[in-house]
């Protein structure tokens, strides 16, 4: 196997593998991904539901599937893909070490990198839940990966934490292999999932949502044996008397992504306390030159689609980095103004053909109006009817109206 | 009237029905409609699961209904896919389970799996 590449990309999911072909396509033939699991294709291997692919591929497609669509593309490419393969450290100076049982020790050079090795779910640790420590008490994902290809079932009777995306699915997974999902529980007001996950995976089977509510303490000495459940004030604090008990052996977490970047930082890319992903320019390259991410290492996504449409740019930009075509000169900063959680891109070049941002709202919005402004001067305005902070919203500032920008941009939600 | 939730794509519109008409407000595209009439009418979902594999090298293989099942009959399909065993290797679009429950609907494979 040779050392050195024009691109090297970490991590083989649904990001890694559009940013591979997007470069490929822009011209670039030497390149190799690196995937620590034994099959390409990351979290959308167990994520055997359908909802995905109606942006990118105009029908509704399993995650497999999904997937598959982009792993049979590398037939006929010259990108290599070595699985089974734990990336250890990137270096600044683009040195990337690396373990596998089929190569050994690798250390490889790469003149330009993407970022794609995803996000991880937090845990019971990170939200500290009060009570006993017994089995039964797994992430949503675990779960997931248990029972769609592992083929073990994890429990009988679930009590879910958390309604974002993954633990609604699983509510509704769950229920069709039989067991009894007693209820999920949201601590906010609202739920973080999308709103026809909770029609086709609550709703359908009958499962209680329980808003502004939380796990007290979690009982049982070996396995789960029951969970109280209290109502939570306006500051997220459980209110004495509104206790519930669920009997129940299993309880099921979704309770937030976060980008996994320890590579990241041990290579020196400046991150984003917002997102906890890297600082991005337009061409989500990082603030080390050559090093690019793109994906749910950058931010968490709520489409894959979305993930893809990113990484594709991510790829291309590598591929004109590679071929000395990068955008250079001064940046305008991109600041999450008002009810804004972060924005990605964290900044544009000032002469850039435009840019597209994402972001999230710090809470649900009815008819709302999002701006960009420069100092006092308003640069575009976008209407929405509904916005909340479980969907990412993404806009487009064309090159004309970035044009128009005579200092630091700033984003900015409100009732219209 | 009648309030549905298009769970079409994940923009999820609130869509009110009038109850004998079918006249729809609130839906953003035809499919709104088109699913807030089939809510009343024929309500029908994907059904998504997976069926034992032997021969690969993981344990199970994701499979889905070629068309929406009747609603009702959903958690019946799941449990009958139980009993379903299947040997690598295997493509998608294979059927798996023809005619499921006599639904007309079949049963088809939703990863290529390789021998081991």
């Amino acid at each position: 196997m040779k050392n050195c590449y024009d691109l090297i990309v970490i991590g083989g999911g649904p990001a890694g593998l559009a940013a591979a072909l997007s470069a490929y396509e822009n011209g670039l033939t030497d390149i190799l991904i690196l995937e620590r699991d034994q099959v390409p294709g990351g979290i959308l291997n167990q994520c055997i539901h359908n909802g995905f692919g109606l942006h990118h591929f105009k029908e509704e497609l399993t995650g497999p599937e999904y997937a598959g669509r982009f792993i049979d593309q590398l037939e006929g490419t010259s990108i290599e893909l070595l699985c089974d393969c734990m990336v250890l450290e990137i270096t600044d100076e683009k040195v990337i070490h690396a373990v596998s049982p089929k190569t050994g020790y690798l250390a490889l050079e790469a003149k330009s990198i993407v970022l794609a090795m995803g996000c991880r779910e937090r845990t019971r640790g990170a939200i500290s839940i009060p009570g006993t420590r017994p089995a039964g008490v797994l992430t949503a994902g675990a779960a997931q990966r248990y029972v769609n290809i592992e083929g073990y079932m994890v429990g009988k009777k679930v009590v879910i934490l958390g309604s974002g995306d993954i633990g609604l699915i699983m509510a509704r997974r769950m229920t069709l292999e039989g067991a009894k999902v007693l209820a999920c529980v949201e601590v906010m007001p609202y739920s973080g999932g999308l709103t026809r996950n909770i029609v086709q995976c609550l709703n359908d089977f009958d499962i209680p949502l329980y808003l502004s509510h939380t796990i007290t303490e979690i009982r049982g000495k070996n396995r789960v044996e029951g969970v109280t459940v209290s109502q939570v004030d306006a500051n997220r604090q459980p209110i004495p008397g509104t206790e519930i008990e669920f009997d129940c052996d299993t309880v099921l977490l979704s309770v937030g992504l976060i980008p996994e970047n320890e590579l990241s930082r041990q290579a020196g890319v400046p991150l984003d306390f917002r997102t906890n992903g890297p600082k991005v320019d337009e061409n989500l390259q990082t603030e080390i030159e050559g090093i690019f991410a793109c994906g749910n290492v950058l931010h968490v996504h709520d489409l894959v689609d979305y993930v893809s449409d990113e990484s594709a740019r991510a790829g291309k930009a590598a591929a004109a980095y590679v071929k000395g075509e990068t955008a250079v000169g001064d940046y305008w900063n991109i600041t999450a103004g008002d009810n804004l959680g972060y924005t990605v891109p964290q900044r544009v070049h000032r002469a850039a053909d435009g840019v597209q941002i994402f972001f999230r709202v710090r809470r649900i919005f009815a008819n709302s109006v999002i701006e960009v402004t420069c100092g006092d001067q308003l640069l575009a305005k976008f209407r929405r009817e509904h916005m909340a902070p479980g969907e990412m919203e993404r806009i487009n500032i064309p090159k004309a109206l970035l044009a128009k920008a005579d200092g630091d941009i700033t984003v900015t939600a409100k009732e219209a | 009237m009648k309030q549905i939730i298009c769970i079409g794509c994940p923009k999820g519109c609130h869509v009110q029905i009038d109850e004998t008409t079918y006249e729809c407000v609130g839906n953003a595209c035809p499919r709104g409609a088109e699913y807030a009439k089939n809510e009343l009418t024929d309500p029908r979902r994907t059904l998504t699961s997976t069926v034992v594999i032997e021969g690969a090298a993981i344990r199970r293989c994701p499979v889905k209904s070629d068309r929406p099942l009747p609603k009702a009959m959903v958690q019946d399909a799941a449990k009958a896919l139980d009993e379903v065993r299947i040997e690598a290797p295997v493509n998608v679009g294979d059927v798996i389970v023809e005619n499921i429950l006599g639904t007309g609907c079949n049963i088809i494979c939703a990863r290529n799996i390789a021998k081991a």
